[in-house]
């Protein structure tokens, strides 16, 4: 096994050990692998580290909100005869730890629910009629299976957690046992609250390092704070040493910075960051005192050696990576945050209606006891039963709004027969779509077709911020696969159709193809590429649109929009707010 | 019961504070509320802001603890508890300062019949929900662009009535509830409608810190809370008092205030130079400025207030022009120069 291999697997055994030692300090691990030995011996190894008796649940990621948060406990409800409350996977992992499976997958509501615990050290239940504060202080392990660089899990969650390791490199088998002692971490877990108040210099040289390291976030500082206090407790000392404000970094922070840094702000704003440098270069000014210059001086150079000794430890190579990823990062964040949007949606529950019990209808058990509460008294008259009596008309069955949700989605020629005016203009036109969509709280996906293939740009999304940066993105010129654009336009709204949801295909084109499936080149293949990709659209029932962007209509410019079946539009100047009005109506009528 | 991390304590952040002061000192001013990064003290700043708040006088045993003066007559309570006690005896309570955790089921928000109740005894009763609980208060809910549509429908309807009209269950109860709603989100998890938007009277950006000394602060600060809560809240005290002195005189102050007409006038210049919708523009100027005149300790509103307020009285009403990039703030300070520094 290589040496970088190995070095891996210790820092993995390391944040097991650190994160026994202060899990709600620390927050938790973010563990990215698939499963495998590696990953279980990782978790039987932090198990085991954990202090004796401390619960450790695991959380599937579709759990309802009663099992993770508590209710109403029905049965229990019916024997007593008052409502009994039933306390969720967060409460009762009080004192422990949760383990979060898919978290990759998890929806940002699920993950608020978890960050708010942590935030507050309780769990606050306010459901089914219960009104319930009990204290919930949990550490997190969040299983993260995600293959792609932005799958991950939502970062609210992420953010709070200490430790994100990648145990990817590791291989399937399992590593060599490195393994703190059991012993150790409880004797650690034990000397933390002794561990004397980091001195000043030690937490300049950390909010120094996350500042080098493009790492923004209190939070992440605080951390390793946090993180430095538990590795000083883990080797018996009660001073923080410059090693363990080294490892600190190396396990909070760098992987931060690495990691798509999602604590990065994107201000929406005009104004630039200030670069770090900058920053750091104003700091010096505020902490001049002009009394004591000298003890000034003799700080900031401990803090300097500090730094030192922490970038010494941290890989050759971390530093300069992070320099140059930044416009990469901006970009990878932006599609993190994408996924998140479609969770805002599910069907909103109308009131409960009285009503038979027939298949498939599902019974609101709360509503149903409120309605049969206020008769129990009377029923009992005459009967020696104490259970409660539910009757047929008692019963109450849940309704939802199955909300069909839009997506629009806007397939732009970008090719170099779009002028690049022409470009401008369409890009104008899908910005005030864009704000009508997200007025009307439609999602908006964007594909640009341009050399030899179509890009999917912009996944559904409903971020006005994100979709705009997108597009001002977007570059031209090249050739004109419209069949590539129509076939990927379509499959991505075969998808959106597939989660029950409304797809509406917008194209901005003028329709000169001259790039065939396969990338050919060719005006005659291109044609016929492209009408047989707009017959599929057809076939798939898809509603659409096309927006014939050409100067001049021409004779026979509507074809491709007969072959779809959809509407067809010629915009010679092309107008946002007439595009606009077009979906508008479109959307009406596909509803 | 844990320590709030005392108000004073918090490092910058200076518009989400004095928006949450100017909320403290006129709670009509209709909601604040906060976007920003994730670890820039958004929850934080509204948890020290309940620790701070001075004790309100209530009706003593009123499930509502209702205003003796201002709800007189219209507290359901009122028939039967009020009556009886006469109007004499109140008692003070800390001004609530309620959490609407996400996953809140609807009956617990708006209040519904009272389940045990209903079950050993029989009856009827209903049993007051979250907004009962915020009333005079604060209502504050974090991550809301989470928080599902038809929670959030209904929060915005009794927020901008005053009084929440339950009809379920066969209960027939309406109650007055005035609170001020305080939202923080991260427009990247999913923007919010503009109408809601709208509802809210202030809006602040929180950002990260970006002077190293601010962020060596805000961690050294925060891990001395973790360590020692009491004795930090300790040390903290006499500075957290101050602010809640600064809120009591203000609110005694702010309906003495004056507002000049020129300084009115220039309100709604701004408003039109800017192209904010609707009057709710201008009359949270207007308000905002009152208040935090008020609690400057000036007697009258000066333009140099309306400055002041304008960014965060405005920025969320601006409609959104798809092909400027800059943001809202920025168009604010560039119409403002333009108006006040001609």
């Amino acid at each position: 096994m290589s040496e970088a291999v190995s070095a891996v697997w210790a820092d993995a055994a390391l944040a097991a050990a650190l994160f026994a030692i202060d899990p709600v300090g620390l927050g938790g691990v973010a563990l990215r692998s698939g499963p495998g030995p590696v990953r279980d011996r990782w978790l039987a190894m932090s198990r085991g580290l954990l202090a004796p008796g401390a619960p450790v649940r695991r959380i599937p990621l579709n759990i309802e909100d009663d099992r993770l948060i508590g209710g109403l406990e029905l049965t229990a409800s019916l024997a007593a005869g008052r409502p009994v409350a039933q306390r969720g996977v967060l409460a009762e992992s009080d004192g422990g730890v949760v383990i979060l499976a898919m978290a990759e997958r998890m929806e940002p509501c699920a993950a608020a629910r978890i960050t708010g615990v942590m935030d507050h050290g309780e769990i606050a239940i306010e459901r089914d009629g219960l009104a319930v504060r009990l204290p919930c202080r949990i550490g997190v392990i969040a299983l993260d299976e995600g293959l792609e660089a932005e799958e991950r899990p939502p970062s609210p969650l992420l953010e709070r957690l200490a430790f994100h390791l990648d145990l990817g490199r590791l291989g399937s088998r399992p590593p060599p046992d490195v393994d703190h002692a059991t012993a150790d971490v409880a004797q650690a877990r034990a000397r933390l609250p002794g561990v004397a108040p980091a001195s000043d210099s030690t937490i300049e040289a950390l909010c120094a390092m996350a500042a080098r390291l493009g790492v923004g976030s209190a939070r992440a500082a605080l951390m390793t704070l946090r993180a430095a206090r538990a590795h000083a407790a883990l080797h018996g000392r009660i001073e923080m040493t410059s090693e363990d404000a080294a490892a600190a970094t190396r396990l909070v922070l760098a992987p931060r910075a690495l990691n798509a840094a999602p604590e990065q702000s994107e201000a929406p704003g005009a104004e630039e960051p200030s670069p770090p440098a900058e920053a750091e270069a104003e700091s010096g000014q505020n902490s001049a005192e002009p009394n004591d210059a000298a003890a000034d001086a003799e700080a900031a150079s401990e803090v300097d050696m500090m730094v030192a000794a922490i970038e010494a430890t941290l890989p050759d190579d971390l530093l300069a990576r992070v320099d140059l990823s930044v416009p990469a990062r901006g970009a990878a964040k932006g599609r993190g945050a994408g996924a998140s949007a479609k969770s805002a949606h599910r069907g909103r529950p109308l009131a409960s209606r009285a009503g038979p019990l027939r298949s498939g209808a599902r019974l609101n058990l709360v509503d149903t006891l409120r309605a049969a509460a206020p008769w129990q008294t009377l029923r009992r008259k005459g009967a020696a039963a104490s259970h409660i009596q539910v009757r047929r008309e008692d019963f109450r069955i849940r309704r939802f709004v199955q909300r069909m949700e839009a997506t629009t989605i806007f397939v732009v020629d970008a090719s170099g027969s779009t002028a690049l005016q022409r470009l401008a203009e369409a890009k104008g036109a899908v910005e005030l779509l864009l704000a009508k969509a997200y007025v009307a709280r439609a999602r908006v996906a964007l594909i640009a077709f341009r050399g030899a293939e179509a890009e999917l740009l912009l996944p559904p999304t409903r971020s006005l911020a994100r979709a705009k940066a997108r597009l001002a993105e977007l570059p031209g010129g090249g050739g004109t696969p419209l069949a590539a654009g129509v076939e990927a336009g379509l499959l991505l709204a075969l998808a959106e159709k597939s989660k029950d949801h409304t797809p509406l295909l917008v194209f901005l084109t003028d329709g000169r193809a001259n790039i065939g499936l396969g990338g050919a080149p060719g005006r005659a293949v291109a044609e016929s590429d492209a009408l047989a990709a707009s017959r599929r659209v057809l076939e798939s029932g898809v509603a659409s649109l096309f927006v014939d962007t050409s100067p001049r209509a021409q004779p026979g410019g509507d074809r491709f929009a007969l072959a779809m079946g959809g509407a067809y539009a010629p915009l010679p100047y092309l107008d946002g707010a007439a595009v606009a009005g077009l979906v508008g109506e479109l959307q009406a009528a596909t509803r | 019961m844990r320590l709030a991390y005392p108000f004073s304590a918090i490092v910058g952040q200076e518009d989400m504070k004095l928006a949450l002061l100017i909320a403290a000192t006129d709670p009509g001013i209709g909601g604040v509320m906060v976007f920003g990064d994730r670890g820039t003290g958004k929850s934080t700043a509204v948890r020290a802001l309940a620790a701070l708040l001075p004790l309100m006088s209530a009706t003593k045993g009123c499930a509502y603890h209702c205003d003796p003066k201002a709800d007189a007559g219209r507290c359901p309570d009122g028939s039967a508890t009020h009556a009886k006690r006469g109007p004499t005896s109140e008692e003070q309570l800390p001004t609530p300062v309620v959490d609407l955790p996400l996953g809140a089921t609807e009956d617990r928000v708006v209040g519904a019949l009272d389940l045990e109740y209903a079950l050993t005894k029989g009856e009827k009763r209903f049993e007051p929900g979250l907004l009962a609980r915020a009333h005079r208060g604060f209502l504050y809910i974090d991550e809301v662009n989470l928080l599902e549509d038809h929670i959030v429908d209904l929060l915005l309807d009794v927020a901008a009535s005053g009084e929440n009209v339950v009809e379920r269950e066969g209960l027939s109860v309406r109650h007055p509830a005035r609170f001020v709603l305080i939202g923080s989100g991260n427009p990247e998890e999913g923007e919010l409608r503009p109408q809601l938007l709208d509802r809210f009277g202030l809006s602040v950006e929180v950002k990260t810190p970006t002077a190293l000394a601010d962020r060596v602060d805000v961690v050294r600060r925060r891990d001395a809370f973790d360590r020692d809560p009491e004795a930090f809240t300790a040390a903290w005290m006499d500075a957290d008092a101050a602010v809640r002195e600064r809120i009591l005189g203000a609110r005694e102050a702010l309906d003495a205030m004056v507002v000049p007409d020129d300084v009115l006038e220039a309100g709604s210049r701004l408003c039109m130079a800017i192209g904010a919708d609707g009057l709710r523009g201008e009359l949270t100027i207007m308000r905002a400025a009152r208040a935090v005149a008020a609690l400057s300790g000036a007697s009258a509103v000066t333009e140099q207030h309306i400055r002041q307020i304008a960014p965060m009285a405005l920025r969320h009403r601006l409609r959104r022009n798809p092909l400027d990039q800059a943001g809202s703030g920025v168009r604010i300070e560039r119409a403002m120069a333009e108006l006040f520094d001609a």
